[in-house]
């Protein structure tokens, strides 16, 4: 009997049943307290987890990277130099002493730090951090997220209770607690750990199979008592979806926010350019696994890897993503100033983690990154051909040249153009005093990481984009590892093991479980950048398949448990196509229309832009295909929150809005999916008359909600159904405008009766009720 | 005056609660209570602006008249008789040299008189283009600053500066800082209201960005009002369906949600019902919003308003109705003031589309004692160049960011003013200049908001809407 997850090197078999059913497993106390610094004099602070987040947020500002706002010559962010242990910054012999403590309390404006007109004070606990900090050595640590990598051990699986698991996470977790028993430990129900994988890793909702296997299996578990989980080879099913290409439509999402994708140049006249084939192949790269290492190679320099061929192209299309603007009157000096920044920016929060924008103008305030260093990352991308984007003019689609004729990655019969990078003669980059394009007095800088990291081995030649991708996942790795594994985590649990996503540096959160946010990421490059791999271990484990908590409180000892989250925009649109039958599974091609109020692109000129609805399958496509205008992103997407894609995207927002509930009313693609939604169930049902109602209602249900309703669900649905049945009986002619809102129709319309047709319309209302719950919106 | 306790206009209150009686889905004033903005809003997500008002508002609301394309100063607020002795002659290189340039790129520049006479107007005899009659009335209202500066010579980047403060696209608007910082007064409409008009030259494109939330949640986004379709997206029940149709609907969703035991410990569900509620408020409120048949015939004559046709002064009407109903940001967009050729006849065109509802709003907002605490903003994201373009039949002018004109007016705002002054041919803001970030920080500070203190930690980053560069809140602009 093989139930639980298995994946080498951690093949380990138990061959008692019991240990597989985790079940009610009460475990684990989930201490829930925040921070407790109230015990800090007797344990140990760490630098990384308890002090550097309060420097940098209070003091680093002055007393930090930026040499130009220094103050007193005091740089608090590095370990003291011999000058300023002479100045008794730091005396732990004596931490009163300290010029620091002496300082954070003192009662006189004139001295106490942070000063008053800097707005930010210290706590009384956090005052005392910092001296038992001191008192403890002041001992600083380098920045977690660039310190070599720990090798962590697996913890032994001291186990109490029942729990038991061969994932390395969970062990990992279960010694975090400190044995400590885990009172609110519980795993998810059956049903929500099916949705959660389904969603999770094709970003669709379980299918008809996936439904009907699993009743097969609960009908399998006769004597499992209500408390206990039943047995389920939850391997399967993630073996299933790992393998579906939904997979990489699903991923692809998640991507295509990083590296900011969009059909159109996002600037003034926002025209179309040519990128769709882009999409389609992070989208096959996620299917074939490619290592991640080589996936982002290709992005930052596919063009200089002539044996990549035409992939190697297309991946290169990463470097044209960035805002272009087509306005006539555009200075060239000034946007080739603006492209270039754009992609040190995009660059480095999506391969660093790291935010550098700040940089342009100014040394970072916060992060050991140089003015000096953001004008040697443009460097490395001064090589694109860019002279030729201030050809394109404004039309629609506008000509983003180099471009070539390519076919569809996802599909050889559509041939379609990209925009690719093409390397020429570098230009000359300068730092720009105060980000200033018109000034020419700046350094000349060549191609160089910044000093701070890992060194780049500078070969006897000018550095290259090849040269920069190479580093990421050589002498970077580890930094590199740690952000992607910290990213994944965050997709299957709502919040990274380090839970700001936009930020590695020192204002960022570090992570609550270092030991297996390490682990992790060198199982990342222990198996050569294998990113199902470590898909699988996360969803495998049992810490994946607990019940969601609500609370984001997170503590070295938390177990981690899923956050619910509100479903991304794209595989909401997705889930109700699926529930509805009316889901077109073609993959790849040029970016397709689904419905959207007339007018919408009123503002967009140069030229005005006329929106046509997909039509046929095309209406029906997956979300990741829809026309990404910038400007203009298709209400539905925006109102759940998809970015504009104009910037890098680390995290979504999850806003709850009244403009989101009138999308979930009136929108024709909820009321058409709600249609077909009724009509696969009324079809499906196949019932006799007795309980026909109640049959129809759960094949709603189910299709929806992935969970069978409960008999109170039921009755309200049904109830909901004969009130809107005598409803459209007495008015049929609205019944019928309302049965034809968007372009599918009933086949055989013309052979129902008018009892029939009142059943379908009233069904379709009920349909719609399920469509809007929120459960069909959140995954739990 | 406390305006953070003044309550709204007593007749629109009865209104409200005779809507709130009338509601039949059963939500008291509780459910109501969660509103557009704030309240919808994850507190284990997300940041929240803490310790607001930082002091005492002296304003409640803002209605910004945004002149996209960029209006020229030298043809409505900034006379110069220099530039006109120097028609047609070079442009001075001294003005020029190393200066940013748009079209005029690589081409001879020489200077372009203004185009319309001036007239000193009111009892302040500030000087105001006569191609402005209806705005000459208003003189004594309204205080012009003559020495505005940006950093962005392009359309689309300079919008971004006027309405986020950096050309950086991602942040939050100005709209969405002000709901964010301070929710909204109102239970059954958006916090942020954006509307559009069209008339003048080309119309500029203006991208949805200018009145994003950025990284602010979505609730503070702007909500765009349209004058054909529907009023606000999807605010129309679906075709076939009755309004009972929809209550019950939305009966029967709220129940299933209770009902739920996954929703039931989500506290999201509450703000959702909430949300749901809100949703099905709006489509009344909304089609309420709109009709204007009650406005008296001297109301709509006032605005030169022929009826609900999308014009600039159909939306200034909008805009005092939005205003009465406690609508906190206010932005209405008029796209048509891009004048590279054909200044005078566009000017004309502009003009006259948008100087008479302007006065209009300015005294009805008076007449109706709402001007007391409503600012209002004129202005587009730059002026025009002293130089001459030929783009066109007759002469036009090209972008220009180093002096250009805004006024304002409303709340504690003195009117009558003239501040800041560009140099002799209207080039550079040689006096008192005024970024953009220092009108943002007045904004912020008349709300009652401190720009230093109002940040939202991001990417690692405090944000604020003023940036890291020095921004300074123009106290002379405003009465004690």
């Amino acid at each position: 009997m093989k139930l639980l997850p298995l994946f080498p090197p951690y093949r380990v078999f138990f061959c008692s049943a019991v240990l597989c059913c985790i079940g009610l497993s009460v475990f684990w106390a989930h201490s829930i307290f925040g921070q407790d610094h109230s015990k800090t004099s007797e344990e140990k602070l760490t630098f990384n987890r308890d002090i550097r987040p309060l420097l940098a947020d209070r003091c680093f500002a002055c007393h930090g990277p930026d040499a130009n706002k220094r103050a007193a010559e005091l740089r608090l962010d590095l370990p003291p130099t011999q000058e300023l242990l002479a100045r008794k910054i730091f005396n732990s012999a004596e931490p009163e002493k300290s010029e620091l403590i002496a300082r954070i309390l003192s009662t006189d404006p004139s001295s106490v730090m942070p000063p008053p007109d800097f707005g930010k004070v210290l706590s009384p606990e956090e005052r005392k951090r910092l001296e038992t900090w001191i008192q403890q050595g002041a001992e600083y640590e380098s920045h977690w997220v660039w310190a070599p990598l720990m090798q962590p051990q697996v913890p032994a699986n001291s186990i109490h209770g029942n729990f038991g698991s061969a994932n390395p996470i969970d062990s990992f977790l279960a010694a975090s607690t400190h044995g400590a028993a885990l009172s609110d430990y519980q795993t998810a129900d059956t049903y929500t750990i099916l949705r959660r994988l389904s969603f999770d890793l094709t970003g669709l909702p379980p299918n008809q199979e996936d439904l009907a296997w699993l009743a097969e299996q609960l009908s399998l578990q006769t004597n499992s008592s209500p408390q206990q989980s039943p047995m389920v080879d939850w391997e399967r099913i993630i073996d299933r979806k790992l393998a579906s290409p939904a997979y990489g439509e699903r991923m692809s999402v998640w991507w295509l926010d990083l590296v900011r994708y969009a059909d159109t140049v996002g600037y003034h006249g926002d025209q179309e350019h040519h990128a769709a084939p882009y999409r389609d192949w992070v989208i096959r790269a996620f299917n074939n696994n490619t290592p991640f290492d080589e996936f982002t190679r290709l992005q930052l320099a596919g063009d200089l890897l002539p044996e990549s061929g035409d992939f190697g192209k297309i991946a290169s299309a990463y470097n044209r993503l960035l805002q272009t603007s087509h306005e006539g009157g555009v200075q060239a000096k000034e946007y080739l100033a603006k492209y270039s920044a754009d992609r040190v920016r995009n660059f480095s929060l999506v391969c660093l983690g790291l935010t550098v924008g700040c940089a342009e103008c100014h040394d970072h305030k916060f992060d050991p990154i140089s003015q000096r260093d953001f004008y040697q990352l443009a460097s490395f991308f001064a090589d694109l051909d860019e002279m030729q984007t201030f050809k394109g003019g404004d039309t629609s689609p506008t000509k983003r040249f180099p471009e070539i004729d390519v076919v569809s990655p996802l599909n050889e019969s559509t041939p379609m153009r990209v925009m690719i990078s093409k390397s020429v003669e570098p230009r000359v980059i300068r730092v720009l005093p105060r980000g200033n394009w018109l000034d020419d007095t700046g350094e000349i800088v060549s191609p160089n990481v910044p000093a701070t990291l890992a060194t780049l081995a500078v070969p006897e030649r000018r550095s290259t984009r090849l040269d920069l991708a190479n580093w990421l996942f050589d002498a970077n790795r580890a930094m590199s590892a740690r952000v992607t594994v910290n990213r994944l985590w965050a997709l299957y649990f709502g919040s990274g093991i380090a839970t700001s996503l936009e930020d590695y540096g020192s204002q960022g959160t570090p992570p609550s479980h270092p030991e297996l946010l390490d682990w992790l990421a060198n199982e990342l490059i222990l198996s050569d950048w294998d990113i199902k791999h470590i898909v699988r271990l996360i969803v495998s484990s049992e810490a994946y398949r607990s019940a969601s908590t609500h609370s984001t409180v997170r503590t070295s000892n938390s177990f981690l448990h899923p956050l619910p989250r509100r479903i991304p925009a794209e595989f909401l649109r997705d889930s109700l196509l699926q529930a509805s039958g009316l889901l077109d599974h073609k993959m790849g091609g040029e970016s397709v229309r689904p419905y959207q109020p007339d007018g919408y692109y009123n503002h967009l000129n140069f030229p005005p832009r006329k929106y046509t609805a997909s039509t046929g399958g095309d209406q029906y496509r997956r979300g990741v295909y829809t026309h990404w205008q910038r400007q203009f992103l298709h209400p539905m997407l925006r109102n759940f929150d998809a970015p504009s894609r104009e910037e890098c995207t680390a995290q979504r927002s999850q806003s709850n809005t009244p403009t989101q509930m009138l999308v979930l009313l009136n929108d024709p693609t909820y009321i058409e999916a709600a249609r077909g939604l009724a009509w696969s169930a009324i079809n499906d049902a196949d019932c006799t008359a007795k309980d026909r109602a109640s049959k129809i209602a759960y094949q709603i249900w189910l299709r929806a909600l992935s969970r069978p309703p409960t008999q109170q669900e039921e009755a309200l649905l049904i109830a909901l159904q004969e009130k809107q049945l005598q409803q459209f009986s007495e008015t049929p002619q609205q019944r019928d405008e309302f049965l034809i809102i968007g372009q599918w129709r009933v086949p055989h319309r013309d052979l129902l009766t008018e009892q029939e047709v009142n059943d379908l319309a009233a069904w379709s209302f009920v349909a719609r009720s399920v469509l809007m719950l929120n459960e069909s919106l959140t995954l739990y | 005056m406390d305006l953070t306790k003044q309550t709204s206009p007593s007749s629109l209150s009865i209104q409200r609660r005779t809507f709130l009686g009338r509601s039949a889905l059963g939500f008291g004033a509780s459910a109501l209570g969660t509103l557009l903005s704030r309240d919808g809003y994850s507190a284990d997500r997300d940041p929240k602006p803490k310790d607001l008002p930082h002091h005492p508002p002296r304003i409640k609301r803002v209605i910004f008249l945004y002149m996209s394309g960029g209006p020229s100063h030298l043809e409505t607020f900034d006379y110069k008789p220099e530039l006109a002795r120097l028609n047609d002659q070079p442009m001075p290189e001294s003005f020029t040299a190393g200066q940013p340039i748009a079209q005029l790129q690589g081409q001879q520049l020489k200077c372009l008189g203004p185009q319309f006479k001036f007239s000193r107007c009111g009892k302040s005899g500030q000087e105001i283009a006569d191609i402005l009659p209806h705005t000459q009335k208003i003189a004594d209202d309204i205080c012009i600053i003559r020495s505005m500066q940006t950093d962005q010579i392009n359309h689309d980047p300079a919008h971004t500066v006027m309405n986020t403060g950096t050309s950086i696209s991602g942040r939050p608007s100005l709209g969405a800082w002000v709901t964010y910082g301070l929710g909204s007064e109102c239970e059954n409409l958006p916090g942020f209201v954006v509307l559009t008009s069209v008339g003048g030259r080309n119309p500029q494109p203006i991208s949805q960005r200018q009145w994003g939330s950025g990284f602010l949640p979505g609730e503070f986004q702007g909500v765009e009002f349209y004058s054909k379709g529907d009023a606000v997206h999807y605010i129309s029940n679906p075709s076939g369906t009755t309004r009972d149709q929809q209550q019950s609907l939305i009966q029967t969703v709220n129940e299933l949600n209770r009902l739920s035991p996954l929703s039931a410990r989500d506290p999201q569900t509450a703000a959702r019902i909430s949300q749901l509620e809100m949703a099905f408020q709006m489509q009344m409120s909304v089609p309420d919003l709109i009709d204007i048949r009650n406005e008296s015939p001297e109301t709509l004559a006032a605005y030169g308003c022929d009826g609900a046709d999308g014009s600039f002064a159909y939306n200034c009407l909008l805009a005092r109705r939005l205003a009465e109903r406690g609508v906190r940001f206010i932005q209405l967009y008029h796209r048509g003031w891009d004048h590279h050729g054909d200044l005078v006849p566009y000017m004309k065109t502009c003009c006259g589309l948008c100087d008479q509802p302007t006065a209009a709003l300015l005294q009805d907002l008076r007449q109706r004692g709402l001007l007391d605490d409503t600012l209002i903003i004129w202005g587009g994201e730059f002026g025009r160049t002293p130089m001459f373009q030929g783009k066109g039949a007759t002469a036009g002018r090209d972008h220009h960011i180093k002096g250009f004109s805004m006024w304002l007016a409303g709340g504690p705002v003195r009117g009558g003013m003239t501040y800041g002054e560009t140099d002799e041919l209207g080039y550079t803001a040689v006096k008192d200049p005024v970024h953009v970030r220092d009108l943002h920080a007045t904004i912020l500070h008349l709300l009652g908001i401190d720009h230093e203190r109002f940040s939202v930690p991001y990417q690692g980053l405090d944000l604020r809407l003023t940036g890291v560069e020095p921004a300074r809140v123009l106290h002379n602009l405003l009465n004690m």
